[in-house]
């Protein structure tokens, strides 16, 4: 299954730094997501893509995470080449993302 | 116990108008926000004032003002926003003379300066740049603005003053949604529980259609009805900070737990220290409860004291960017744009060039994964890279653009672009060498 069919997810950027929040739609998928998608996940999934770390954290009432993407937009919106300088299409790769059964 | 009604009127500085004016008109806002001010827009305001001193603020001032004010004037509605950029003082006068010309008699116009630091850092070379520890006056001499990102003070103060209108330069964003809370409930300078709550809000509000479907809409699981016709957000806040968040009926977009969710943690690390300069907001135990159709409660928030220090956004140049792109279609497109690419990387091998990028658009712009599904109908070829001049910048759309008789077959749509790069990176500053000013002027 995908991390698209149970969760939904959004970019921000602030200089070289990406968040990606990821929110379950159902309460219920919650605790199975924090064991899968944790910050490994998230950089192996993004290849060479996300240079420094990921941090993660967690807000369960919301059924929400983010995670703090650290050197992934190749300097930021204000010095970057990328096409997508905020990174604004991270989220919808992330949904992309194998997690197996839940 | 005492309630407003904030609304937010722009989230971006080429937002559109027309859900703002539905808000002043229907939401009975007593309040407004307009924010409009990105990272580097104020290095590309600075440069512009330095060239005319009466320019420098928001390009679409006058457009916006132009509707907004007798709105503000009939509805009495105060206005706030960081349409001022680099120059607060010229924006207010242009304003003035527009209500001057609608006859608005006794509207009063403000101007918040202060966070012009500029002066201030350039005395400061052993500042550390926040993105890579280097002394900032390693890059003095490149250096175009640095700008504070001040708190509620300087607005508060133009509401104490009877202000209707409030023009800034850089301010935290959420701040120009917080300030009139802090005025119309008293709330304290040092009370970061309330200063907290009241963050929060201003963060939901700051990039206005954001919370109320878009950048959200999917078309699957995330419907979003009349997308097409996004309705703005405003909120009814108390003065203990509990309140809702809601749009005006009749707009479209959706309101509701999940759109509220996604905003709350745009754009934030840490989501129990959100830094701002009036306090470290928390929002890690924040919740929403969905009241009715696009109603949203909220609660939750909480905030701890501010540091002694504002974070300074320091433009500086950083040379030029220069991009080309062409497209191929039909039989056999793929082989075709990597024969461009593999072409334009030989042309482009002789020059120095940062940051040098090729790009499939269609195939791995946005990211270099590849999804497994290569079965183009069309590839757009991007060569993107960086130079000391704007020349040399100009070399890589050329160079793409020759392809048009030199490259592979069926090459279409070549366009060239280069663009100064203004760049911004941070330092922070004692907050004691800064003092925010307002100026006021009655119609």
């Amino acid at each position: 299954m995908k991390l698209g069919n149970i969760a939904h997810s959004r970019t921000g950027d602030k200089g070289n730094l990406v968040n990606i929040s990821v929110i379950v739609y159902d309460q219920k998928h919650f605790k199975r997501l924090v064991e899968v998608l944790t910050p490994e996940a998230v950089i192996s999934h993004f290849g060479d893509r996300i240079k420094g770390g990921v941090d993660r954290y967690l807000l369960p009432q919301l059924g929400a995470m983010n995670f703090v993407c650290h050197d992934a937009l190749e300097g930021g919106v204000t010095s970057s080449t990328l096409l997508d300088k905020h990174g604004k299409s991270m989220s919808s790769y992330l949904l992309e993302m194998e997690v197996g059964k839940v | 116990m005492k309630k407003i009604r904030i609304g937010s009127g722009a989230g971006y500085g080429g937002d559109r108008l027309d859900p703002a004016i539905k808000l002043m008109q229907s939401a009975e806002l007593d309040y407004i926000g307009f924010e409009c001010l990105a990272e580097r827009t104020i290095a590309l305001a600075q440069k512009e004032k330095l060239r005319d001193p009466a320019k420098g603020y928001n390009h679409l001032l006058e457009y916006r003002m132009e509707k907004v004010l007798s709105l503000a004037f009939q509805n009495k509605i105060k206005v706030i926003t960081n349409m001022g950029a680099a120059n607060p003082v010229a924006a207010a006068s242009v304003v003035k003379e527009m209500a001057m010309k609608m006859g608005l008699k006794g509207l009063k116009i403000a101007a918040v300066t202060g966070d012009d630091v500029f002066e201030i850092v350039k005395t400061m070379p052993d500042l550390p740049i926040l993105e890579n520890g280097l002394a900032i006056g390693t890059m003095l001499d490149k250096m175009v603005s640095a700008n504070a990102y001040l708190g509620v003070g300087g607005i508060v103060e133009a509401l104490r003053q009877g202000a209707d209108i409030i023009i800034t330069g850089r301010v935290a964003d959420p701040a120009l949604f917080l300030a009139p809370m802090v005025f119309e409930f008293g709330w304290s300078e040092s009370d970061y529980e309330l200063l907290g709550k009241g963050t929060m809000v201003g963060h939901l509000l700051e990039c206005a259609g954001q919370v109320c479907g878009g950048y959200f809409a999917d078309g699957h699981q995330k419907q979003v009805p009349d997308l097409w016709d996004l309705g703005f957000p405003f909120v009814e806040i108390d003065e203990s900070g509990f309140g809702h968040i809601t749009k005006v009926s009749g707009t479209g977009g959706i309101i509701n737990k999940a759109t509220c969710t996604e905003q709350l943690l745009y754009e934030i690390h840490d989501p129990a220290a959100y830094y701002t300069p009036d306090c470290v907001a928390d929002f890690s135990r924040v919740e929403f409860y969905g009241k009715g159709e696009h109603v949203v409660e909220f609660s939750g928030a909480s905030g701890k004291p501010a540091t002694p220090f504002y974070k300074v956004s320091v433009g500086y140049e950083n040379g030029f960017v220069g991009e080309g792109q062409i497209s191929y279609g039909g039989y056999q497109c793929e082989d075709r744009a990597d024969m461009a690419i593999d072409i334009l990387k030989k042309r482009l091998q002789a020059y120095d060039f940062e940051a040098l990028r090729f790009d499939l658009i269609g195939m791995n712009a946005l990211l270099r994964t590849n999804t497994g599904n290569n079965n183009f109908n069309e590839l757009r070829v991007r060569v993107s890279g960086k130079a000391k001049s704007r020349e040399e910048a100009l070399i890589i759309g050329r160079e793409v653009e020759a392809l048009y008789t030199n490259g592979p077959a069926g090459g279409g749509g070549a366009t060239i672009s280069v663009e100064e790069l203004i760049s911004v990176v941070s330092v922070l500053i004692p907050k004691v060498l800064v003092t925010p000013k307002v100026t006021i002027e009655t119609v």
